[in-house]
């Protein structure tokens, strides 16, 4: 409680002008401030009858620990660089389902950096990670051991629920709340506290718009977009605003967005990219590979320059895919010459 | 034994954390037993039987489920201890948003799930407020945004509080959740001269008492009126 002092002395409007960020705190905490300014925090709490204390389900003390929790908190969130400073992830080995140790070097990992993770169902990829989300120290079922920039990671990534050290993309997840873009922007933007909350917000809008097939009003209802603008917002919301320095992506539908440029805005934003995939479009755009079998890290690939020549054959390839796909949706014919054409251009 | 309170809304995932919490703590050597609350019906302690996990229900019928909860819980802790259990877990639905089903120095457990909306945390008193874990569930389904979000809401009204997130259907978290629950030196031998976290919502009016008839002379005790007025004629 370093504000121990603060809180008792200072008043309501005081404090507001110290730590904005009140003002929802008391309005979550059903607290009423209004013509109550002059007044301490613990003079407010006192002006609160027996009859509301039960009603709103308040306990005094409990709240002011809470304050003082919560002040703590949002001052050490507000003073952390934009990525909390990590800039390597280190996974040291452990055993994989059988009790077998797991044989390769600590694999490091470097912001901007993108690695994909392959294996079979159920080889352990998703265990992998969790042990990384929760800084494993050898104290999860493999054993494995999480180092960030090379030292023993701070606590905080396993508890603080501000300070979560990985965001997750994944397959199946939709928008449910009932916002147009752009309120749903404001309200992720508000939850972070950010300054510059109309220019981020435009940021957001102009990248997934980049990203998405089709482009989209800020107007629009987030339940209304399409599955690849859905992904592309979430992508460019996750990329701008999240706080977590590493993103978790559980596959990305080649559908209506572009991914190469949806990598790119990830990396480009400092993140490290961990992604779980088996398309091969998407695993070689990766640096390395970690492939994972019986839930243990078998191998650790570098992609290499014969891959990566065929990473752009394959984008051709995907090209003209696309391509066809724009006809149909448009009515129109597909024919061998077409295909012949395209072949010979790409 | 140790005891852990699980409390949460209806349908947010309570039982299935549960499973696969338990799933972690068998692999760990330890015996862990469920008693389930409910208002008048529950199936999950056929869910808890067929993973091997002893169970006991209680349904409160017509009585506060909270009240009836609290007027329980020293059986089943004698229960617990009967069954040689190293951890009893009780699960009970916060049917109302003012339940408070916690006790002092009893770690204490919410779990609440993405899809209730960003405004929950705020509504939901006590069960929320005072619980030392808040677990939310169904984070698989909903954007990271929305994820930030609502963990950010939970974090106002309750600062202090670990906040996870777990899903019930892959068991993602479940283990980490595990490490939270049990520590060996805690011997929880009776809840005797224990007290609640906070009082339990209130009433005693004819409703209470069997009353079913609707009008302003039917009604004694604890009673009180909607103010209809509205803000702007005050």
């Amino acid at each position: 409680m370093k504000n121990g002092k603060r809180l008792k002395t200072r008043k309501i409007s005081e404090l507001l002008e110290l730590y904005p960020f009140l003002t929802n705190f008391f309005e979550d905490n059903l607290i009423n401030i209004e013509g109550k300014y002059d007044l301490t925090i613990s003079e407010l709490l006192s002006t609160i009858d027996e009859d509301e204390l039960e009603d709103k389900a308040l306990d005094i003390e409990k709240l002011m620990i809470n304050i003082s929790d919560y002040i703590d908190q949002m001052i050490e969130f507000l003073g952390e660089d934009e990525n909390n400073g990590v800039s390597k992830l280190t996974i040291l080995p452990g055993r994989d389902k059988s009790g077998k140790d797991e044989i390769f070097e600590p694999i490091e990992i470097n912001k901007s950096e993108i690695i994909s993770i392959v294996g079979p169902t159920g080889s352990g990829k998703s265990r992998l990670l969790a042990d990384i989300e929760w800084t494993a120290q050898e104290d999860t079922p493999t054993l494995r051991k999480i180092l960030i920039n090379d030292e023993l990671p701070d606590k905080k990534w396993r508890f603080s629920s501000s300070n979560k050290l990985v965001a997750q993309l994944s397959q199946n997840m939709n928008f449910v709340m009932d916002l147009t873009v752009r309120e749903f922007l404001e309200l992720h933007a508000k939850s972070r506290m950010v300054e510059e909350e109309k220019s981020v917000i435009d940021k957001i809008i102009n990248e997934a718009n980049k990203l998405a097939g089709e482009k989209f009003d800020p107007d629009t209802p987030v339940t209304s977009l399409s599955g690849g603008q859905s992904r592309a917002l979430m992508i460019a919301d996750t990329a701008i605003l999240s706080s977590s320095p590493i993103v978790l992506i559980d596959e990305i539908e080649n559908a209506g967005i572009d991914r190469k440029k949806a990598l790119r805005l990830l990396v480009g934003e400092e993140k490290i990219v961990l992604m779980a995939t088996h398309d091969p479009l998407l695993a070689l755009m990766g640096d390395k590979r970690i492939v994972i079998n019986n839930g243990g890290i078998i191998k650790l690939i570098i992609t290499t320059d014969e891959e990566k020549n065929i990473l752009s054959g394959l984008e051709k390839m995907d090209s003209i895919v696309q391509k066809m796909r724009k006809k149909l949706r448009y009515g129109e014919l597909l024919s061998s010459e077409d295909l012949m054409k395209e072949n010979k251009n790409a | 034994m140790n005891l852990v309170t699980f409390s949460g809304p209806p349908s947010s995932g309570k039982t299935s954390v549960i499973l696969k919490t338990i799933k972690a703590l068998k692999d760990r050597g330890l015996k862990v037993g469920v008693v389930k609350f409910d208002a008048l019906a529950t199936d999950d302690d056929i869910l808890y039987e067929k993973a091997g996990v002893p169970v006991r229900k209680g349904l409160s019928g017509a009585l506060c489920p909270d009240h009836y909860f609290v007027s329980n819980i020293e059986e089943v802790v004698e229960w617990g201890k009967g069954e040689g259990l190293d951890l009893l877990i009780t699960e009970s639905a916060g049917l109302c948003n003012r339940c408070s089903p916690y006790i002092k120095e009893i770690k204490a457990i919410c779990v609440l799930d993405n899809l209730s909306g960003i405004n929950t945390p705020k509504k939901i008193g006590p069960m929320l407020k005072m619980a030392d874990i808040a677990i939310i569930t169904k984070g698989d389904i909903v954007s990271q945004a929305e994820r930030e979000v609502f963990a950010s809401r939970v974090n106002m009204v309750n600062p202090g509080a670990v906040v996870m997130h777990v899903n019930g259907l892959n068991g993602q978290g479940a283990f980490e959740l595990s490490t939270l629950l049990y520590e060996k030196e805690e011997k929880i031998d009776s809840l005797k001269g224990m007290k609640l976290r906070f009082s339990m919502p209130a009433a005693l009016c004819s409703y209470c008492l069997g009353e079913t008839r609707i009008g302003e002379s039917y009604q004694m005790g604890n009673v009180r009126k909607i103010d209809m007025k509205g803000k702007d004629q005050k």
